[in-house]
């Protein structure tokens, strides 16, 4: 199962301009959603089905097609996330010369991960069958931060949550056909695996095809234009210096520290309230489903509310989800109500990182920008899930959990204030303005 | 390019890439008839009734790989035959052990959405008599020498994209009242003599000394551990490093199991190695290749294991000593179980 697990938001849109301005939305609803995003949500439908495909049938593969025990499968994981971090940066980064140059990195990244697909017919040890994940999980590092850009680029501030709430939800939906596309297949073949590889390469290669058929080269129109100098590698990392950009990158990364990543918080529900194992499977499942349900009305709502009040929202969300596992209470009420507020944190946390970040950057910087947000979160969140299972080993789950709830609360706490007292500054209200003008006119 | 030359464009690449897909599918789909068939030159299979009840000769059950109408069912051959006729039960599963009139049978459900997994209890006669969901892909079944303690360890996969963190689930049920500890990660762990907790802890590989006292795999921070297990106390206490898949010998004195060796290949870093558990003193055995499989004693002195094979894997034995060679046993045949 595929959550988004390496993006996620602060709020930018601040609560500030559109909730004082409520009255001035009405117009542009019909474009609220660019024809852009729907391509490329329409691409990550696409793109996941084919991935998701794999994902779901990779473990019966190596275990019951080449006789393999895939533990200790993991063990690149660690080296991935540094690997993947880097190339992402290096995405964003390259993405930013202007002309179409966000459609031909995202193109390269969907690309390698497509090219990756039939390769598996061909690796039979777990060394090569890892490195093409590697491989995989780089395509997917390098299209991430282009195509939010693309999607930033594509659409009026003033909707940009509900934008990528849409992409989000296709996103999740093509993550949850791809487990029922690969099993049709293994259904009405035997043993086969090798079927559902090459279903899984052409339908990755039709995803990039929509990419490169219906995504315009020049998303943001004017905007890109007047950026066609590619901008070097200093005036990348000089967004941090923007004051904006800087808050968020630091409020995501804070909050990222204290978000127990998912599979932590499987086991935490398997363990502490007593999930069976047999049901442990559905477990992402129910995640997503929140997720996908929730994705558009919590984007559209962080448009009218402000994206960070929304963004801080959700992490109250996951601090109540938290909770519930401490709590005495059990039982699958208990289980259901923690799902739903985990769905319900990433519905509101995922795309409005990305719709506050755009916020914040510059129209020449949209891809750096999108990319030093979302590593510093993914980073941060790493470094969590290390830090979490020391915790564990030290004391044990239910400590381990307590003691990260308690540090959500303060982050929570840091990140509102932050929040609150940056809602005036100069470089903010200038977007905000900007955001207004777009809005009336 | 215009709109409609997209839409052209489009329509043709869903064609073309649409033809690739389902060509590759109706290959695959094809295959059904080529098992379906009898396998040349392949052990003669027959239907028939196979029984745990004690009888004259000693019998050696395992899950017939041959191709043919019987694939995938347990099949029974003399013992001092192996290699002659076998008798199909009709009753199909991926991993299977039996003792003492009692067998655990892990079996795959094929359901409209995504295969779902069950462990099954059976009777002497291979009747259903009680079974469980089971939460992944089953990889080790062992039933305890008395028959009333079945355990078996599934393989429970990453939940994120191009993910590879890979879990096992071991549960342990008591035959008697059906009582199920589905998750021996639960049990209190001691580790060199000390109380351990961490989030990374992976059981798996039973094997039963009694009802009360086995033994497993214990995997945390990337290094694995013999352990000790007791089911009454709740408690794993770990006795040695580097032992995989652990199997007690009949007189309870030694431990086969595969080690990590230093310097082997990863991708095929498992060789067969006996550990005595007085002396803790390890042998390895005259078995030189990769081995991924839960030995079986056959008697004190004789190990049985599956290698691949042709038509999926292939049974081998070895002496326990360290002594001999590998020699095979049977081919197109994985999880072993001898029945007296």
């Amino acid at each position: 199962m595929y959550l988004a697990d390496s993006r996620n938001g602060t709020t930018r849109e601040t609560s500030g301009t559109a909730a004082a301005a409520p009255g001035s939305i009405r117009p542009g609803r019909r474009a609220a959603v660019p024809g852009t995003v729907l391509a490329l949500g329409a691409v990550s439908l696409i793109t996941d089905v084919s991935a998701e495909m794999i994902t779901a049938v990779l473990p019966l593969y190596v275990v019951t097609a080449l006789g393999l025990s895939p533990l200790g499968f993991g063990l690149l994981d660690g080296i991935n996330n540094g690997v993947g971090a880097l190339v992402r940066l290096a995405g964003g980064h390259l993405a930013d010369g202007g002309g179409r140059r966000h459609k031909v990195v995202a193109g390269l990244g969907y690309g390698l991960s497509a090219v990756c697909k039939p390769l598996l017919l061909v690796a039979h040890g777990l060394p090569v069958i890892s490195a093409v994940l590697a491989a995989d999980r780089t395509g997917k590092g390098l299209r991430t931060a282009p195509r939010d850009a693309m999607i930033s680029l594509a659409t009026r501030p003033e909707h940009r949550g509900r934008a990528f709430g849409v992409h989000r939800a296709m996103d999740t939906t093509g993550a949850l056909l791809g487990p029922l596309a690969a099993f049709a297949v293994l259904r009405a073949t035997v043993d086969g695996y090798d079927a559902v590889f090459t279903v899984s390469g052409c339908v990755a290669a039709l995803g990039v095809l929509v990419l490169v058929l219906f995504v315009p080269g020049r998303a943001g129109g004017a905007d890109t234009a007047p950026a066609a100098a590619r901008p070097a590698l200093r005036d990348s990392l000089a967004l941090l210096r923007r004051p904006a950009l800087r808050r968020l990158t630091l409020c995501a990364a804070l909050l990222g520290l204290t978000t127990v990543s998912d599979s932590f918080l499987y086991l935490l529900l398997q363990r502490e309230l007593g999930v069976p194992a047999h049901l442990f499977p559905l477990l992402p499942l129910g995640t997503a489903a929140v997720f996908l349900l929730l994705a558009v009305p919590l984007g559209a709502l962080a448009d009218r509310i402000g994206r960070r009040r929304l963004f801080l929202a959700g992490h109250v969300a996951l601090l109540l989800a938290y909770g519930l596992v401490l709590s005495p209470l059990g039982g699958a009420p208990a289980v259901v109500a923690v799902l739903v507020l985990h769905g319900a944190f990433y519905a509101a946390t995922d795309g409005v990182l990305a719709a506050a970040t755009a916020g914040v950057v510059p129209a020449g910087h949209q891809g750096a920008g999108q990319a030093l947000v979302g590593t510093g979160q993914a980073l941060a969140r790493f470094v969590c899930s290390l830090a979490f299972g020391a915790a564990w080993s030290l004391w044990d789950a239910r400590a381990a959990l307590a003691v990260t709830a308690a540090g959500l609360a303060v982050s929570a706490v840091v990140v509102a204030r932050v929040l609150r007292t940056t809602e005036g500054t100069p470089e903010e209200s200038d977007d905000d303005r900007r955001t207004g003008n777009e809005v009336s006119g | 390019m215009t709109h409609t030359s997209r839409l052209a464009v489009l329509l043709a690449a869903v064609l073309l890439l649409g033809a690739v897909g389902a060509v590759a599918v109706l290959r695959a789909a094809d295959r059904s008839g080529s098992r379906d068939r009898q396998q040349a030159g392949g052990p003669a299979v027959h239907a028939g009734s196979v029984s745990l009840r004690p009888g004259a000769d000693r019998r050696l059950l395992v899950r017939n790989l041959a191709w043919g109408p019987h694939r995938d069912e347990i099949a029974s051959v003399p013992a001092g035959r192996p290699q002659g006729p076998r008798t199909a039960s009709g009753v199909k599963c991926l991993r299977f052990h039996a003792a003492a009139g009692t067998a655990i049978c892990l079996q795959a459900e094929h359901g409209a959405l995504e295969d779902t997994y069950r462990a099954v209890v059976l009777d002497a006669h291979l009747h259903e008599l009680h079974r469980f969901p089971a939460a992944g892909i089953p990889t080790r079944a062992r039933v305890s020498p008395s028959g009333h303690r079945v355990a078996w360890t599934v393989f429970v996969s990453g939940d994120s994209y191009a993910g590879t963190n890979f879990s096992t689930r071991t549960a342990i049920v008591d035959t008697r009242t059906w009582a199920i500890d589905d998750n021996l990660e639960r049990y209190a762990v001691v580790k060199d003599g000390r109380p351990y907790h961490a989030s990374d802890i992976n059981v798996w590989g039973v094997t039963f000394a009694d009802d009360t006292r086995f033994y497993a795999t214990l995997a945390t921070g990337g290094r694995t551990y013999l352990v000790r297990g007791d089911a009454a106390a709740r408690t794993l206490t770990t006795l040695h490093r580097n032992v995989e898949c652990p199997s007690l010998s009949p007189d309870g004195t030694r431990i086969a199991y595969k080690k990590r060796a230093p310097g082997a290949s990863p991708d095929a870093p498992w060789r067969l190695y006996v550990l005595d558990l007085r002396t803790m003193a390890e042998t390895a055995t005259a078995e030189h290749r990769n081995i991924d499989d839960q030995a079986l004693w056959a008697d004190d002195a004789t190990l049985v294991y599956a290698l691949p094979g042709d038509y999926g894997s292939d049974l081998w034995t070895v002496p326990a000593n360290g002594s001999g060679a590998a020699r095979r046993l049977m081919t197109s045949a994985v999880a072993p179980a001898y029945v007296r």
